[in-house]
């Protein structure tokens, strides 16, 4: 097995004591992979990426990256520990500009390098390029997850952890950023993600777990999940058989 | 209509913009209105003229700048009580309101803040007395600039500091790593520290800004007018009237606010008599918050 990257033990995490929302869950995420968390709502999905980001509060086992327990560390430090994560919504500067949205985040860079690794992702996205003087509020919902996603690589992170970056976007988005997220992905960066579009985020990724009330139940290679009863079970069930329903109309 | 109020205007203008520029940017940034920072003024002023009566003690006296009333001791004096204010800033915060901030809830934050309003006037008066006090009693003669205006040497050496430090503080804003910093975390907190903001480093410089500018428009009054430890609290609501009449957040509109307040009142004090002048900040305020409560430069959220 190639090295591990992410490595979340056993964790407990909750907003209020004794509340836990995430209890005893365990993810790895190997160098180069992209790893999907599914799950039905409530299962606390969103709560373990954030407590891996340190926006949730952690009450029990760790969190290593690159074999370092980032564990206890501030949620302002996990880009410079190379964690860089992409929140669900308001993942943006909407009263700044989509190149002050870039320039914003570039402080853990050297000074020397910002302009270039700047004009590295107007490369990457050309649909930015095209809008740098842009208030970012006035983006479309698509160009404001490329900024978002963008905003983040430009640190260069050992692991890129988003949540559901496809939820509130139109059919044609949705596509769009599974297109942008697979080619990250190609690019080199490990991808650990959160996803209520369980069909697009499989086609995707490499492995999946499902996460039910806060653990992780099952685990297996993505494009074998799809299919898998067990899955079916916890939690797929209903809504495969809406969506083959949906097809075959 | 005598064209003198311009002048008055814009130097009232100028004290109440550049206080409401800390104003505006505690309250985007901190989320809490602030009502002990016209009290920052004051502190800010008898500070810098204790360490211009320091030197006067040390140096002995030193001949103002030719047609200015001032010298080289109070521009010194003025940088160390800027210095000094903005330390004053940070300290208050330290005791009191980043402890209050930790328990999550705002108005306690604010009620916090009459209280040391109040607890830092009452230390002013204790330690230099109510009486008021000047920086200099000697008398300037105002040149004729036509339109029949007159104008002082201290009154345009004070108009052009205003220019000077308004203009910093915008490219600070705009072009520093620092201000996106302040601006990203004004507009999403929570995302600032995503981004590797870290928030109590941009907290202190907030806090640093404003108390330096607040001491700076205090110096200001001292020259212009006097020097009194209510000084500051009269500001107050002026200062609150430019920062919700430019949008908060906004650092040119709390100065264009600061203005359009300053000109108001005196040209209020023409039209309609001095005991009307601190109606007028009240009058704006009403109306902004009616007609449009973000203000000129303000955006609304979402």
């Amino acid at each position: 097995m190639s090295e591990t990257v992410l490595d979340v033990r056993d964790l407990e995490a909750g907003y209020e004591p004794g509340v836990p929302i995430v209890r005893g869950a365990s993810i790895t995420v190997s160098k180069g992979e992209i790893v999907v968390v599914l799950g039905p709502n409530g299962a606390g999905k969103s709560s373990l990426i954030k407590a891996i980001a340190g926006l949730v509060p952690i009450t029990g086992g760790t969190v290593r990256l690159d074999g370092k327990d980032i564990t206890a560390a501030p949620a302002h430090t996990m880009v410079r520990l190379g964690l860089a994560f992409v929140p669900q919504t308001e993942n943006i500067f909407p009263l700044m500009s989509v190149e002050d949205n870039l320039k914003v985040a570039c402080g853990i860079l050297e000074r020397r390098e910002t302009p270039a690794r700047i004009e590295e992702m107007y490369a990457a996205f050309p649909d930015l390029a095209r809008q740098r003087r842009t208030v970012a509020g006035n983006l479309s919902g698509g160009q404001r997850q490329m900024l978002a996603v963008a905003r983040a690589l430009i640190v260069h992170p050992k692991v890129l952890v988003l949540d559901e970056p496809s939820a509130g976007l139109s059919p044609k988005f949705v596509a769009m950023v599974f297109d942008m997220l697979a080619g990250i992905r190609k690019s080199g960066v490990t991808i650990l993600l959160v996803e209520q579009n369980a069909k697009a985020a499989l086609a995707i990724g490499d492995r999946a777990y499902v996460l039910v009330e806060g653990k992780d139940r099952h685990e297996g290679v993505a494009s074998e999940l799809w299919n898998d009863p067990v899955v079916a079970e916890l939690y797929l069930g209903q809504r495969r058989q809406a969506s083959e329903k949906g097809s075959a109309a | 209509m005598n064209l003198q109020f311009v002048v008055d205007g814009l130097l009232t203008g100028s004290m109440i913009g550049l206080g409401a520029i800390g104003v505006t940017l505690t309250y985007s940034i901190l989320r809490f209105s602030n009502f002990a920072h016209g009290d920052f003024m004051a502190w800010g002023t008898y500070a810098t003229l204790a360490v211009v009566g320091a030197t006067g003690a040390m140096f002995g006296k030193i001949a103002p700048i030719a047609p200015l009333s001032f010298g080289w001791p109070l521009i010194v004096a003025l940088i160390i009580g800027m210095a000094i204010t903005g330390l004053l800033a940070l300290l208050l915060d330290f005791v009191l309101f980043a402890r209050l901030r930790a328990k999550g809830q705002a108005i306690i934050v604010v009620m916090a803040s009459f209280g040391a309003s109040m607890a830092l006037r009452s230390l002013l008066e204790f330690i230099f007395t109510s009486r008021p006090t000047y920086f200099s009693r000697a008398i300037q003669i105002a040149m004729p600039v036509g339109f029949g205006i007159r104008i002082t040497p201290d009154q345009i050496a004070l108009l052009l500091l205003t220019a000077v430090l308004v203009l910093g503080v915008h490219l600070l804003m705009t072009r520093t790593q620092t201000g996106r910093s302040m601006q990203a975390l004004s507009q999403n907190a929570a995302l600032a520290r995503i981004v590797g903001i870290d928030v109590a480093s941009v907290v202190r410089v907030t806090w640093i800004i404003g108390g330096a500018l607040a001491c700076v428009a205090g110096v200001m009054i001292g020259i212009l007018i006097q020097i009194r430890p209510f000084m500051g609290f009269d500001m107050l609501l002026p200062m609150f009237a430019a920062a919700i009449l430019g949008g908060i957040g906004s650092v040119p509109g709390a100065v264009l606010g600061g203005l359009i307040i300053g000109l108001a009142e005196a040209g209020a004090v023409q039209l309609i008599g001095a005991e009307w002048r601190a109606a007028v900040s009240f009058i704006i305020l009403m109306a902004v918050l009616f007609v449009r409560p973000v203000g000129l430069f303000g955006v609304r959220e979402r």
